[in-house]
């Protein structure tokens, strides 16, 4: 079980926290279940916000791949990379959309890093790093004013899909070390990029091997297996991390294919249908990311990934030693942090018992 | 309207509006914040504030209709104390942990003047144990069991003339603090005329003392209408009741008098519907925002400045956290530096002064003992005078001794052969 579970201390004695609390009948219906309404209605109104960036090699489809998920063009001009020089250094290049859909607004940021993995040396992830910090760094700083704003914005990565280039033979070290440091500070999501390159037994094979993979070098992907709350999300998040890393085909042009219009690519031999499960595996790329997991993505990198943060920087000025009510700040530099090892603070699981509540 | 304010604020973000040519799918998105929201289920305390034997612990169970609590209150309670009961609730997948918190022996007392502070303090307590969670380094905000109270029912009695001074009072003390929301308890003792004055009189008397009470928020399109027609109805005047009564051919729950049954389902006898309807229906959400963002924050805001910190430094510029801290640990360190220097010195003080006493003792120690000596050594001169003299006596006196034996051997020697030829003569007569 998780060894941070623990039932809420009482501070004071004047604190109504029973460990036990009785479950009360009620005789009838009185509407509480509007509740579910009345947050919709909050949300509505709020809007969504998502953050996802994109990490890979030049011309592995990142691009692409994100215009195909949002079915629109999200980058201004031609996706960066296409048709220009190789980025001489690691680069970091967002960009924010607002879309709506049936009421809905989300607010979408996406980050790309042309120039990854392209140099000589490839040992420079410290941007990437660095910015995902900055985020969590901006947020903190927010939360530790005095007057605080009624939202603050959230610009805090919430996902990070690393695009593996089509190999057939296994991660490289590169992969290896950037998805060691990477999955201690934010939710990672591996794909097959441009999976139309391989066949479907090569898929497998290179699938398993890249589990593998994971498996020996110890590196925890999203879904997380220690976050599964309840069997049902066992179920699903196992049936999910078989198929992880998803092989992938992006595709922004539409063609005709037995009398519908589908995304796809055309080649020579057959148009390769993005949103065909026979052909690839964009769709569970798509729901799992959009569909049913984005709150999830959310939380944990809210309650995970950011907690992780602030104790290490509320930890790291070793001036006085530490109380309930002081809070510690260093102007930390990217690189202190990196080099660190992060101790996970797993999230408390909910029983379907309450015993605790 | 909230869409204008987005598309206001997004175009001084420059970010720009996506027309998307197909169906992504994240309309869920507000589903799955509620399928979360459903998994970790939901918390709601109310604060009951009114004199005992008003109604209070009947209203919740007909709120809640269900049987929380049987006992009756004594009236006979010294101080006004904090009862605090939560309970789980269930309706189909949603989960409520309901705290319900009692104010016993309010109104009471004979001298009400600290009647309120309790309640105030109960409220701060609650504010302060989120904050300490907060400010924790590990913190598990998510598994906390929230207590802060949402909102308070002030229970109001049926005098139909106006309020009291106590609740007055007790009502300006917690406005800033909590969402209030006043309600006319036992309302089947004012007639429906006296119920109309009697609201406004409430309501004039309440906005004339410059009393906050929560206002049904009227920003939202679907509620909008009803809760500003809500607020004019405010305060509520509520009948509670568990027991059930046959009208016509249904059971309701209503109280049963000798000139009539009062309903208390029934709009045109009591208000409790509109009140169960704004309190859980369509506001329970608004009533907890409304506490974390405003109530939390400003307290939150107070408590930090009177720790000492500011987000604004004397000249204006933005001041860290941190800054604030180090000067304030600065400060601290210097005190405690003063502190221990002062020490110091005392203690040194001390100890010399006690040094001197001990040698003025030991001085004088010295002297007692010298002079006992010297009259020691006077009494042994003397002494040993006293046994000259007497050895020269007794040698005199032994001479004399001498002198006399010689004497008197001299005299005996001679009459002794006298002596001794008698003794023969008389010895010889006998034998």
């Amino acid at each position: 079980m998780d060894p941070l579970r623990r039932s809420p201390s009482p501070c004071s004695s004047s604190r109504p926290s029973s460990p036990s609390t009785p479950a009360c009948e009620m005789f009838g219906p009185i509407g509480i279940e509007a509740v579910l309404g009345q947050l919709k209605i909050k949300a509505m109104k709020m809007g969504f916000e998502f953050n996802i960036m994109v990490v890979g090699q030049s011309g592995l489809g990142k691009s692409t791949m994100v215009n195909t998920l949002f079915k629109s063009k999200v980058w201004k001009s031609n996706p960066p990379g296409l048709g220009l020089p190789t980025p001489q250094t690691l680069q970091l290049h967002s960009v924010t959309h607002v879309i709506e859909e049936k009421g809905v607004k989300l607010k979408l940021t996406v980050t790309d890093t042309p120039g990854f993995g392209d140099q000589i040396n490839n040992d420079n992830w410290d941007p990437i790093l660095g910015y995902i910090n900055e985020q969590y760094e901006r947020y903190l700083q927010e939360e530790i004013l005095i007057t605080r704003r009624h939202h603050i914005p959230d610009t805090r990565v919430h996902c990070c899909v690393y695009f593996v280039p089509p190999t057939g033979h296994c991660l490289r070290p590169l992969d290896i070390e950037f998805l060691q440091r990477l999955c201690r500070t934010v939710n990672v999501v591996p794909v097959i990029a441009r999976a139309d390159s391989l066949t479907m037994e090569e898929r497998e094979a290179f699938r398993h091997r890249i589990q593998k993979n994971l498996r020996t070098h110890c590196i925890d992907v999203y879904p997380q297996k220690c976050f599964d709350e309840d069997i049902n999300d066992k179920i699903l998040n196992s049936k999910l991390r078989d198929r992880i890393p998803f092989a992938v085909v992006g595709a922004d042009r539409e063609h005709l294919v037995n009398g519908r219009c589908v995304l796809g690519r055309k080649t020579k031999w057959g148009i390769i249908e993005v949103e065909n499960m026979a052909h690839c595996e964009f769709p569970l790329l798509r729901d799992l990311l959009i569909r049913s997991h984005l709150q999830d993505l959310k939380d944990i990198t809210h309650n995970v990934h950011y907690e992780n943060y602030r104790v290490i920087r509320l930890n790291e000025s070793h001036l006085l030693p530490r109380g309930p009510g002081w809070v510690n700040l260093d102007p930390a530099s990217p690189g202190q942090l990196t080099s660190r090892r992060p101790f996970k603070v797993c999230r408390g699981a909910h029983d379907v018992s309450e015993d605790e509540f | 309207m909230a869409s204008s304010e987005v598309a206001r604020h997004l175009k001084r973000e420059n970010i720009r509006s996506l027309t998307m040519s197909g169906h992504v799918g994240f309309e869920s998105l507000p589903d799955q914040l509620v399928n979360r929201s459903i998994q970790q289920g939901f918390c709601f305390n109310i604060l009951c504030v009114g004199e005992t034997g008003i109604g209070k612990s009947t209203l919740i169970n007909t709120l809640f209709n269900t049987n929380f609590e049987d006992h009756e209150s004594s009236h006979f309670c010294p101080d006004v104390k904090l009862k605090a009961q939560t309970y789980e609730l269930q309706e189909s997948n949603v989960r409520l942990k309901l705290t319900i918190v009692n104010t016993v022996g309010f109104g009471d007392q004979i001298n009400k003047e600290e009647s309120y502070q309790p309640i105030v303090d109960y409220i701060d307590a609650q504010f302060e144990a989120y904050l300490q969670e907060e400010l924790k380094i590990k913190r598990s905000l998510f598994t906390y069991h929230d207590s802060r109270i949402h909102v308070c029912l002030y229970f109001i009695s049926p005098t139909g003339h106006s309020l009291k001074t106590l609740d007055l009072l007790t009502m300006k003390n917690l406005d800033s603090k909590v969402n209030i929301i006043p309600v006319i308890a036992k309302a089947d003792t004012v007639s429906k005329t006296e119920l109309q004055k009697f609201k406004i009189k409430l309501m004039s008397e309440l906005v004339s003392n410059g009393v906050q009470i929560y206002q049904f928020p009227t920003d939202d399109d679907t509620s909008a209408k009803i809760n500003a027609a809500m607020n004019e109805q405010l305060p509520f005047a509520v009948v509670g009741s568990m027991d059930e009564v046959k009208v016509g051919n249904k059971m309701v729950k209503a109280r049963q008098y000798p000139w009539g049954v009062v309903q208390v389902e029934n709009e045109n006898h009591c208000d409790f519907v509109k009140l169960r309807e704004m309190l859980i229906c369509t506001n329970m959400e608004d009533l907890r925002e409304q506490t974390h963002t405003r109530h939390y924050e400003l307290y939150r805001r107070c408590k930090l400045e009177e720790m000492g910190f500011t987000d604004v430094g004397p000249e204006n510029k933005p001041v860290s956290l941190q800054e604030t801290y180090e000067a304030k640990r600065h400060e601290f360190h210097g005190e405690c530096q003063r502190k221990e220097e002062e020490m110091k010195q005392m203690f040194v003080q001390r100890v010399k002064e006690k040094e001197a006493m001990l040698k003025e003792a030991e001085r004088e120690l010295q002297a007692k003992f010298e002079h006992l000596e010297r009259l020691h050594q006077e009494e042994r001169m003397k002494l040993e005078e006293k046994r000259r003299l007497l050895e020269e006596e007794i040698i005199a006196f032994s001479k004399k001794k001498a002198t006399t034996e010689i004497c008197h051997n001299q005299s005996f020697l001679a009459t002794g052969r006298n002596l001794w030829k008698d003794k023969d003569r008389k010895n010889s007569n006998f034998l």
